[in-house]
């Protein structure tokens, strides 16, 4: 495998350079994959039937919470990025770890968020509005999940084996895959529930 | 291979013409609306004929001229970047007479889309058609009178259909009076349309919806004004009124025949919510398309 | 679910009889490989390859078993509607047969047979070593085959979806389709829709990144261009379907609410997703089919393709429009003038682009020197036959008039116009035109031209007479009609039509048995005299597609290398890199099988503990320390040397 030395570590091989492009190719289609999310709910968001709307259910505090937790995630994979490029792995891994323990207290957050809205009896079967308001919600609630896990995964490797052209590749697709869901959920609190306590 | 296919053409078309002497259904319109259908659809044809004239005698003309077995066997064919001359040629042609047909399109979509033409004088009866499994309700408002599976109308009356379903979506389809549109069980849709002559038609539902689909069929019959005036008092003295019971009732059957009642359903099941007449006048914002916009109208009712 | 009801499907004759034939076909293949211990080199080579070509040829074989599946469907229907009032097959049966028809037909047939030829063709005609991911290639493979095979599974256990290919809510709702069909279609297609924009995703960054060095893209081949051009509109498109499947699932299996009748839902919204990723998929199957008759009309008028830079901006274009048109699907759903009007015009406009590419073939051809073998036959056969269905797309996309098509026999004929002669005649073209690269000898020319002309006229004879009953008022997805409506005769004679097209597709099949018992081996590498690098290299292609990567200055650059006399593969020979097999996209695609197949009968329990396995399946993966292995130089030269048959 040719080395190319002059390319920051996560570049450096072509198999790498591969993974980076294609991994941009699969963010499309997420973007694609969120914005039907974001059509179906902005088609349905009237649609309450006999249910609440978001006025009545969306709490602001909470979600101010989230959205501190993930933007503040999204600051600190970046630092850990950052740690990555100048070698640091002690750095690099505890910024990794911040950046996954934020996003467990988002989870948490969000977890509770739909566990009081069933408790108001308001479940993804009551009306089409809730329906895809929790399926929005939920998809990128798996997507953090999802995330969770991996990011994980890089940390138990980049303890195990050290900052390496493999490892660091991972490390770098997985920042981009963590930014891409902060700005969804920039998307979510604009014009799910800033628009929603507006209205 | 191409006169195989032109050969075939002619013999399908012979075909046609044998199975029935009657003109096809399409092109046998009996009202305004079917009418201007049954023109654009026959304009349509011809002009799509002279583009596959011109695409086949093109291909004859270089599958005869530059077969292999006419060329010596050192020719060598030359290198051909293109000609912007050609290119540009068969881009506008083909962009003028799609631009001619879209003003067609736009002429008559609004054409069928409107009370039809020389019957602006005259105040449109409105019936309410919907379906439940594979039957048709058509309810006279005005009349005060409901049927099943069959629709009699005046001739000579601009009709508005109202169509919506109580369940599957349905596409409501008199061939000979107008083309057809879909009823829904969340938006109420309208067909316009008129007979010119007095008749009895081919009515279905076109879109398929389940086990019953083949034979959800009814008769519309156009009558005299005085045949018709003369059927609605008959209904109105012979036959029971409509329950909500009876109703219900029938929503459940699968198939049932003809039946006629002397009051309607809209009064305990009203319809639901008018959509199109919405989308016309706020039609500018509807470019784009978004589903968004055509929510928020219909819940702003 | 009592075990009646579970089984319920083999009470009908042809049924059991299907599924008999499936058990039996399963046996057959698992005693024949156990009989002839041929269990290991099959799992080596074939369940386990990461080779492209080998996937190729894989997805074209499962293409094939779909072509014949789905053509069993479209006999059964022409044969019930050949006489009015036919008791051949109740209302039930035929409405599950033409749902089925559409879907294994569309996406179980078309898909994998155009995905099959991409993955054959396009890292030999860049001059790649493989494609950009080739595990991720081999996962696209086996998700679709899992898929596939849950699809046809729907047939012999708990029912086959049974609201038509679009399946319209409510209509799909588990009020009005209340069998499990419905949960077979969502999972089925989630599958393998999934493989797919894999798929896309690894073809977009093959073409980009891995070209031959001096390849630029206006120096690409006109077939990988339609690749490239058609998985930027899988990459787009099939997230659409992701969802909207999604939200099928979670409404017939959750009780969400997003296309109910009642608490806000809305019937429509289904309508407009699945036409948003509908439209565009057309056009998935429709432009590599473009590419590859503009290879081979290139190769067989023996000389360049005319206007190139015009047949590049045409595919953009079409590209672009194609996702502008869905309504077009549902003028009449009400949308009111104005709404119609511009889609009508969005969808009238992709004439013009689709026109410019027939006018371009039809120039290459001008002071050429025309050879009239298979593959060309096919070429030649799409554009008479295609331009039909192109003129009655046109006039399909004239709003007013489609009040009288639509939901009609005449769009049925229009569609089949538009595919048959556009993706299959494609496909069937590139399967000819490929044959010798992927196995080293050719088909028989005289069965593929006998077996083409029965295809050709058959198809006429099926189709064209279902333009006149559409206007006669014959709607479509009718399992029977009266006697009364006139509609025998001409039903009869696509009837036959559809017999001749049995017997075409059966020849095509027997042609593989004749030619691989009867045809000379050792193929020159260049059968066709090609002008693309695919032909550079031998027949059957190494393993490592090119001893070395070529060089390429110019378009064509094989064709004029072969002009001038030089050898574009000649250069030092250096150990190559290639990746290691492995069994994981197969056994992980099994485990999703089981996951859908649990999820469609709502065993929660057991689907969960299948994905967990999925998931156990990408940590190993995750985990795994694997760097590919390296071909010697001494190994690649015997290889070559064998290959050119100096012994």
């Amino acid at each position: 495998m040719k080395i190319d030395s002059s390319l920051p570590l996560e570049y450096s091989t072509e198999e790498n350079r591969l993974k980076i492009f294609g991994f941009w190719i699969f963010l499309g289609a997420e973007i694609v994959l969120f914005a039907t999310l974001f059509t179906v709910y902005f088609t349905l968001h009237t649609r309450t039937g006999s249910g609440p709307d978001g006025a009545e259910i969306f709490e602001l505090t909470p979600v101010l919470w989230e959205t501190f937790l993930l933007l503040t995630s999204s600051f600190t994979i970046g630092l850990g990025v950052h740690a990555m490029r100048i070698g640091r792995k002690k750095a690099m891994m505890t910024f990794f770890i911040i950046t996954l323990l934020l996003g467990l207290g988002f989870l948490a957050i969000e977890i509770d968020e739909f566990v009081t809205y069933v408790h108001e009896g308001a479940t993804i079967q009551t009306s089409a509005f809730l329906s895809s308001l929790m399926t929005l919600l939920g998809t990128h609630g798996a997507h953090v999940t999802f995330g969770f896990f991996w990011g994980l995964g890089i940390i138990i490797q980049v303890a195990k084996r050290g900052l390496n052209p493999q490892t660091a590749n991972k490390a770098f697709i997985f920042s981009l895959y963590w930014h891409f869901l902060d700005v969804v959920w920039i998307f979510i609190f604009s014009f799910v529930y800033l628009k929603g306590l507006i209205s | 291979m191409k006169k195989k296919l032109s050969l075939m053409f002619v013999t399908l078309g012979a075909l046609a013409l044998l199975a029935g002497c009657e003109p096809l259904t399409v092109f046998n319109p009996k009202g305004p609306n079917a009418e201007t259908l049954s023109n654009t659809i026959i304009l349509s044809i011809i002009t799509m004929a002279f583009i596959l004239l011109v695409v086949y005698v093109l291909l004859a003309f270089m599958l005869t001229k530059y077969r292999a077995s006419k060329a010596s066997a050192d020719y060598e064919p030359p290198h051909e970047e293109g000609s912007h001359l050609l290119e540009i040629t068969w881009t506008v042609i083909p962009i003028i007479i799609v631009a001619f047909l879209a003003v067609v399109t736009v002429r008559t979509t609004s054409t069928v889309e409107a009370q039809p033409a020389g019957y602006d004088d005259k105040e449109p009866l409105v019936i309410y058609a919907s379906s439940s499994n594979w039957k048709w309700h058509f309810s006279y408002p005005e009349e005060g009178v409901e049927t099943v599976n069959y629709v009699n109308i005046p001739v000579d009356r601009p009709i508005e259909f109202k169509l919506y379903s109580f369940g599957p979506i349905t596409s409501f389809w008199i061939p000979q009076l107008a083309g057809q549109k879909y009823a829904m069980s969340d938006m109420l849709t309208t067909i316009h349309l008129a007979a010119d002559e007095v008749g009895s038609f081919m009515g279905r539902n076109s879109n398929f919806n389940g086990r019953g689909f083949a034979e959800m069929e009814f008769e519309a019959q156009s009558m005299t004004q005085k045949d018709f005036d003369e059927w609605v008092a008959d209904v109105k003295a012979k036959e029971a009124p409509l329950t909500e019971e009876k109703f219900d009732e029938l929503l459940k059957a699968e198939h049932v025949g003809r039946q006629s009642f002397s009051s309607t359903h809209l009064e305990f099941r009203p319809a639901p919510m008018e959509h199109g007449k919405n989308m016309d006048m706020g039609g500018m914002d509807h470019g784009d398309m978004s589903e968004e916009d055509m929510n928020n109208e219909h819940s702003g009712h | 679910m009592s075990m009646e009801e579970l089984f319920h499907p083999m009470q009908e004759p042809m049924i059991l009889a299907a599924a008999i034939s499936i058990v039996v076909g399963a046996v057959v293949i698992v005693a024949g490989l156990t009989f002839f211990k041929k269990w290991g080199y099959f799992y080596k080579n074939w369940l386990s390859t990461v080779d492209h070509k080998k996937i190729g040829i894989m997805y074209i074989a499962v293409a094939l078993l779909m072509l014949f599946r789905g053509g069993i469907d479209a006999l059964l229907m022409r044969a019930q509607t050949a006489v009015p009032d036919n008791g051949l097959l109740d209302a039930q049966h035929y409405n599950e047969i033409f749902t089925t028809h559409g879907l294994l037909m569309i996406l179980f047939m078309a898909m994998p047979f155009v995905i099959g030829l991409m993955n054959i063709v396009i890292p030999l005609q860049i001059g790649a070593r493989d494609v950009a991911f080739p595990r991720l290639n081999a996962v696209s493979f086996w998700l679709f085959a899992a898929g596939a095979g849950l699809l046809n599974l729907s047939f012999i256990i708990g029912g086959s979806p049974d609201a038509g290919w679009t399946a319209y809510f409510p209509l799909a709702s588990t009020e009005f389709s209340p069998t499990v069909g419905n949960n077979y279609y969502s999972l089925a297609l989630q599958l393998s829709g999934i493989g797919t924009l894999m798929t896309g995703v690894n073809f977009i960054t093959t073409i980009i990144k891995m070209r031959a060095p001096g390849m630029k893209l206006m120096k690409m081949p006109m077939f990988t261009w339609s690749i490239l051009i058609t998985n930027v509109i899988i990459v787009f498109a099939f997230p659409v379907l992701t969802v909207a499947l999604a939200l099928m699932m979670f409404d017939r299996q959750f009780g969400t609410k997003f296309f109910a009748m009642q608490d806000g839902g809305m019937d429509m919204l289904w309508a407009n997703l699945f036409w948003v990723w509908g439209h565009p998929e057309v056009y998935i199957v429709i432009l590599p089919a473009f590419g590859i008759f503009s290879e081979i009309i290139a190769t067989f008028a023996r000389k360049n393709l005319y206007g190139y830079k015009s047949m590049v901006m045409s595919m953009v274009v079409i590209s672009l429009l194609s996702f502008l048109v869905w309504a077009h699907h549902f003028y009449t759903m009400g949308h009111g003038v104005m709404v119609n009007s511009v889609f009508s015009i969005t969808t009238m406009a992709i004439a013009v682009p689709t026109g410019v590419k027939i006018f371009n073939w039809l120039l290459t051809m001008r002071n050429g020197k025309i050879q009239f073998t298979t593959p060309m036959l096919y070429a030649l056969g799409f554009i008479p036959i295609f331009t039909i269905g192109g003129v009655t797309g046109v006039m399909l996309a004239m709003a007013s008039a489609d009040y009288q098509y639509h939901n009609t026999m005449f769009l049925v004929a229009h569609f089949h116009y538009v595919l048959i002669p556009g993706t299959v005649f494609g496909v069937l073209a590139g399967y000819h035109y490929w044959w010798p690269k992927m196995f080293g000898f050719r088909l028989n020319e005289k069965l593929g031209k006998t077996a083409f002309w029965f295809i050709a006229i058959s198809f006429n004879v099926t189709f064209f007479p279902l333009f006149i009953l559409g206007l006669d008022g014959y709607a479509r997805r009718m399992y029977t009609y009266s006697e009364s409506t006139g509609y025998g005769p001409l039903n009869m004679l696509s009837f036959v039509g559809a017999l001749g097209l049995a017997v075409g597709f059966a020849l095509i099949v027997y042609n593989i048995y004749y030619s691989w018992k009867h045809m000379p081996r050792n193929e020159k590498a260049d059968v066709w005299d090609g002008r693309t690098l695919e032909w550079a290299t031998h027949s059957p292609v190494p393993e490592y597609n090119f001893a070395v990567v070529p060089t390429v200055t110019r378009l064509d650059e094989f064709w004029f290398a072969k002009k001038e006399g030089r050898d574009i593969t000649a250069g030092t020979i250096e150990k190559i890199h290639m990746p290691n097999n492995t069994g994981t996209p197969f056994w992980m695609s099994g485990f999703f099988f089981l996951a859908a197949f649990f999820a469609v009968f709502n065993l929660w329990i057991p689907a969960i503990i299948s994905m967990l396995g999925v998931f156990g399946f990408m940590i190993h993966r995750s985990f795994e320390k694997d760097h590919g292995r390296y071909i010697s130089v001494e190994e690649v030269m015997a290889t070559e040397k064998s290959l050119r048959g100096d012994k």
